[in-house]
């Protein structure tokens, strides 16, 4: 190593590429007080390899405590009262018969009638009202004697009908001049009023000049909803001393911030906890409306109070997937180079925004000329929010066809295509890879089959930002009995970080992973990253290291003193610090650990810039150099007489930097690609027209994916190593599903020679585009 | 048999909770909801119009035997099985996902039977035996299922997990050498949000494969 001449870096030789393909040395500056290099995993004794969950046993026992199994002393059980129409102004509310309810302790009001902005209810299921009361039937029970009087107002609850000129307004006329007078585009006849994003580069005019073929197509994807197994809950106990919460959340340490800045609190005096957390697919980043709704009648019962959605709530008001309709146009030339890339997109989120294609459209293939305008629709609906790849997974579905149907006019193969106008050398190999796996060769022309049942291969492509969290710090303590503790307030809601940290940890002080234990999940530790756009790993696993690397040289201190050598010729190894070259000469860990002067040890670290620098940096967020990639292929059998999709085989080849553990990542994989097949063919949250009220807010009518549809699925995961941190480790769940649908869906085109451009692909749209049903559109 | 028809008609009396009892008890008339019945009969009113008991609407007490274990417990007649496991009994590993019977989440086994708890009342379990999933390990030792799903990461959140393992433990009772198809068609109630479903197969053959040795 060289030290730099400031002191405060120093050069390392990183690993860098793909394995399978070769790996060479990088250089990079790292932070004097981080860890050297950490080698291939080919070379290690606990990162990336298949360490099973460390919460398994608890899991599989039924002893993980999730939020909706915390129970308090004293606690009371809270509900929500919710908007029974899609718009109207509330001219008052009745709360005498609830509050006299012998099981009631607190009503209180969310919409307020002498306030005119809190008095209109935007969408069926919006908060009201709330009690508090001695048991979940007790407040049901009340929360029925609320009397609300409404005013109707006129809704809209259609993408399409929220777009003509004459469609009622979401958010009444005020906001329709503050729009025209902006600086973003208005287009004329929109009584929308979102907010489109617009971006570019080059000139597309002169790109579809260039084009010798251009291709254009219109798509639509379908609202889905999160359904998560264990609803959004929270369980608040509001105190003198300060305010504790448990809440099934995938950012502990930003529902802190939420909660202090809400409810006018220092950041001390509120705690959040998060056990077993079951599940949030970007639904469970923030407090919410019925977090803050579970607080205030904490304080105001002066009890704890448990508020859990049920799943009619969950479906209307817990956040969805905006749907869409986008147009691509893209120009190319002979040779499948890319000219001009347009994208017009009208999503919605229902009253809020947020319903954009993300960034596949713009930068996924080389291409100089690139328009895009994303708008966002307001409609008397439940509020849309992120959701596993927000925005590239609905844009993945028109991209990845047209890009597809370019390579037919061009009488090219999609992959040979891909290979043309794709930069990234990692997504080359993962089309190699992928493609010799479902055995691409035997793809045949579009609707090959004669029978009935029609077979076909597809694929597409994924992209996702490589997402870090530079507010991530972590604590690992190791006390005299040799014991070791890793802590963070980072969540694992189910994608394993607790199994991953043990196993870092572990790799540094030569220890097996079993013998950590990691407490994370509470802000009573150093502040974690959110668990949202596949950042945790990427952002806790390196100052985990680093903390674990600085402590091992307190460790190594003590013992090279008694083993009278120098501690840099001490190793961490199989349960002992020994000389390197004699490891007979050493002592257990623990006899290392019981020469400290104190009972306990602790290093915090946080989080550095990545080595190489970042793409982008955006508050406590910021966007590594290289993006995660990842192909899928799909084998769909499509039977063009009852319009059934089968999805028979999907191989999935991803990369996510250094995989930690590559079972996990397997689930996690596969968890993607089953969600992707569920958007593709099922899930479709359906608001009737007429009363704007959602007629499936069930898991029974509102159709999930279930075992009896689940395909083999390959996993195959790169190990691309870029030199950017202590772990050079990223995310994967987010890629995992957004190449999905489209590969389905160019699946089924070369099944049935018929492209399918909205989602769901249910039956009767299949039967529909074979011409065997009318069209309901 | 049919409930005794009320003097007044259906649309002057709306179904009552306490008229739903009175007829459910004797549409089913069986031996498990009058086995349940004679033990709590204690609180009980007598039934004005049919001389039956009338169980609520306040809570009586009731036995369940829950993991081999007799138990007191104090339910509310509307109250489900589910409820009465994690509620006043406190076995928070039986899970409400959905609450109508669309995910299995709440799977218990009655008598080794996998069933929704969420859809059956606490009284109607009458003399039947539950196993949750707190009963399953003995002495500390995994049942053979639940160390096959840690084994092949058969779960990620966890939630969905408690109702999967009783639901393949319940297979291979009755069917100790399955197939992929099999273990298919018994989890194909179940809801998994994470996807674990491959995993879970894979778990269960392995479980199935273990048994046997």
């Amino acid at each position: 190593m060289i030290m730099a001449t400031d002191g405060t870096t120093r050069s390392e030789k990183f690993p860098f590429g793909i394995a399978s393909v070769g790996l060479r040395d990088v250089e990079r500056q790292v932070p004097f007080d981080e860890p050297p290099p950490l080698a291939p995993n080919a070379a290690l004794a606990v990162i990336g390899k298949s360490i099973p969950r460390h919460d398994g046993r608890a899991k599989v026992t039924g002893a993980t405590l999730f939020t909706v199994d915390v129970s308090l002393p004293g606690m009371l059980h809270g509900r929500i009262v919710r908007a029974t129409l899609p718009h109207a102004r509330i001219r008052a509310i009745d709360t005498a018969a609830a509050a006299r309810h012998p099981g009631v302790l607190a009503v209180m009001l969310v919409a307020r009638p002498d306030d005119p902005a809190s008095a209109i209810v935007r969408y069926i299921g919006a908060p009201v009202a709330a009690i508090a009361a001695v048991s979940a039937a007790a407040a049901e029970e009340a929360a029925a004697l609320i009397r609300v009087d409404y005013e109707t107002q006129p809704f809209v609850v259609d993408l399409d009908r929220a777009r003509a000129a004459d469609a009622p307004l979401v958010y009444g006329a005020a906001s329709g001049p503050a729009a025209e007078q902006s600086e973003i585009p208005f287009l004329a006849g929109l009584p929308l009023n979102g907010r489109p994003a617009m971006d570019g580069r080059g000139d597309t005019t002169q790109g579809f000049a260039q084009a010798a073929i251009i291709v254009e197509g219109e798509f639509r994807t379908e609202v889905q909803t999160h359904c998560c197994m264990e609803p959004h809950g929270i369980v608040a106990d509001w105190r003198p001393d300060g305010l504790t919460v448990h809440m099934s959340t995938q950012f502990t340490a930003g529902v802190r911030h939420e909660l202090a800045q809400a409810f006018g609190l220092p950041l001390h005096r509120v705690r959040v906890i998060v056990d077993g957390m079951g599940g949030g697919f970007g639904s469970k980043t923030q407090l919410g409306n019925y977090g803050r709704i579970a607080v205030g009648l904490s304080r105001q019962a002066r009890a704890p109070v448990r508020l859990v959605l049920d799943r009619a709530e969950e479906q209307m008001d817990s956040g969805n997937r905006p749907g869409t309709w986008h147009r691509l146009r893209v120009g190319a030339r002979r040779d499948g180079s890319l000219t001009a890339i347009s994208l017009l997109s009208y999503g919605t989120a229902g009253i809020t925004v947020g319903a954009g294609l993300g960034n596949n459209a713009q930068a996924l293939y080389t291409c100089p000329n690139v328009d895009s305008s994303q708008y966002d629709v307001f409609i008397n609906a439940g509020p849309g929010c992120a959701m596993r790849g927000p925005g590239n997974t609905p844009a993945a579905w028109g991209l990845e066809q047209t890009i597809d149907e370019l390579a037919e006019r061009l009488a090219i193969d999609p992959l040979i295509l891909r290979d043309r106008i794709d930069a990234s050398p990692t997504r080359r190999e993962e089309r190699r890879i992928g493609a010799e796996r479902i055995g691409w060769q035997r793809r045949r022309h579009p609707a090959a089959d004669t029978g009935p049942v029609k077979r076909g291969l597809g694929m597409a492509q994924s992209l996702w930002s490589a997402n870090v969290q530079i507010n991530s710090a972590c604590e690992v303590r190791v006390m005299r009995d040799g014991s070791v503790e890793v802590l963070s307030s980072v969540q694992d809601i189910g994608t394993g970080i607790t199994t991953v940290l043990a196993q870092v940890v572990a790799e540094m002080l030569g220890l097996r992973p079993e013998a950590i234990t990691v407490r994370i999940g509470d802000t009573e530790f150093p502040a974690g990253p959110p668990s949202h756009g596949s950042r945790t790993t990427a952002s806790i696993t390196p100052p985990a290291r680093t903390a674990a690397w600085r402590i091992l040289q307190k460790l190594l201190r003590g013992a090279a003193e008694t083993l009278k050598v120098s501690a840099a010729d001490l190793i961490a190894r199989d349960g002992r610090i020994a000389v390197r070259d004699e490891p007979s000469r050493g002592m257990r860990f623990e006899e290392a650990a019981a020469l400290l002067r104190t009972d306990r040890i602790s290093e915090v670290a946080s989080r550095s810039d990545d080595y190489a620098g970042f793409r982008r940096r955006m508050g406590d967020a910021a966007m590594a150099l290289e993006d995660l990639g990842g192909v899928q292929f799909a084998a769909v059998a499509v039977d063009t007489e009852t319009g059934i999709i089968r999805v028979e085989r999907v191989v999935a080849v991803h990369d996510c930097g250094r995989p930690m553990n590559p079972r996990q990542i397997e689930s996690q994989v596969q968890g993607g690609v089953l969600m992707g097949i569920s958007y593709a063919l099922f899930e479709n949250r359906i608001l009737d027209q007429h009363t704007g009220r959602m007629v499936n807010a069930n898991l029974e009518q509102y159709k999930l994916l279930g075992p009896s549809e689940t395909p083999a699925i390959d996993v195959i995961v790169l190990e691309n190593y870029q030199g950017q941190s202590a772990t050079d480790a990223y995310g994967i769940a987010e890629p995992a599903n957004i190449a999905t649908a489209p590969a389905i869906g160019n699946a089924v085109y070369n099944a049935i020679g018929v492209r399918l451009r909205s989602l769901p692909m249910a039956p009767a749209a299949v039967l529909a585009a074979l011409g065997k049903i009318p069209s309901r559109s | 048999m049919t409930p005794k028809p009320t003097t007044k008609g259906p649309a002057a009396q709306p179904l009552s909770r306490r008229s739903f009892l009175q007829g459910s008890a004797l549409a089913t008339a069986g031996a498990t909801v009058f086995g349940a019945a004679s033990v709590m009969m204690e609180s009980a009113e007598a039934g004005q119009s049919s001389g039956l008991p009338v169980i609520g609407p306040e809570a009586v007490m009731m036995t369940l035997e829950v993991n081999g274990e007799r138990r007191a417990v104090q339910v509310e007649p509307r109250m489900t099985l589910a409820e009465a496991l994690r509620g006043p009994l406190a076995l928070t590993g039986t899970k409400i996902a959905c609450n109508r019977g669309a995910c299995s989440a709440c799977t218990v086994l009655l008598d080794g039977v996998a069933v929704c708890s969420c859809m059956m009342l606490a009284l109607d379990v009458g003399t039947r035996r539950v196993t949750t999933i707190e009963g399953l390990a003995k002495n500390g030792e995994l049942h053979p299922v639940q160390a096959a799903f840690i084994e092949h990461d058969a779960l990620q959140c966890g939630f969905c997990t408690p109702g999967m393992v009783m639901s393949c433990t319940a297979l291979l009772e009755r069917m100790p050498h399955p197939t992929t198809a099999d273990v298919e068609g018994a989890i194909s109630g179940h809801l998994c949000r994470c996807g674990t479903y491959p995993h879970v197969i894979a778990a269960t053959l392995a479980a199935a494969k273990t048994r046997q040795t």
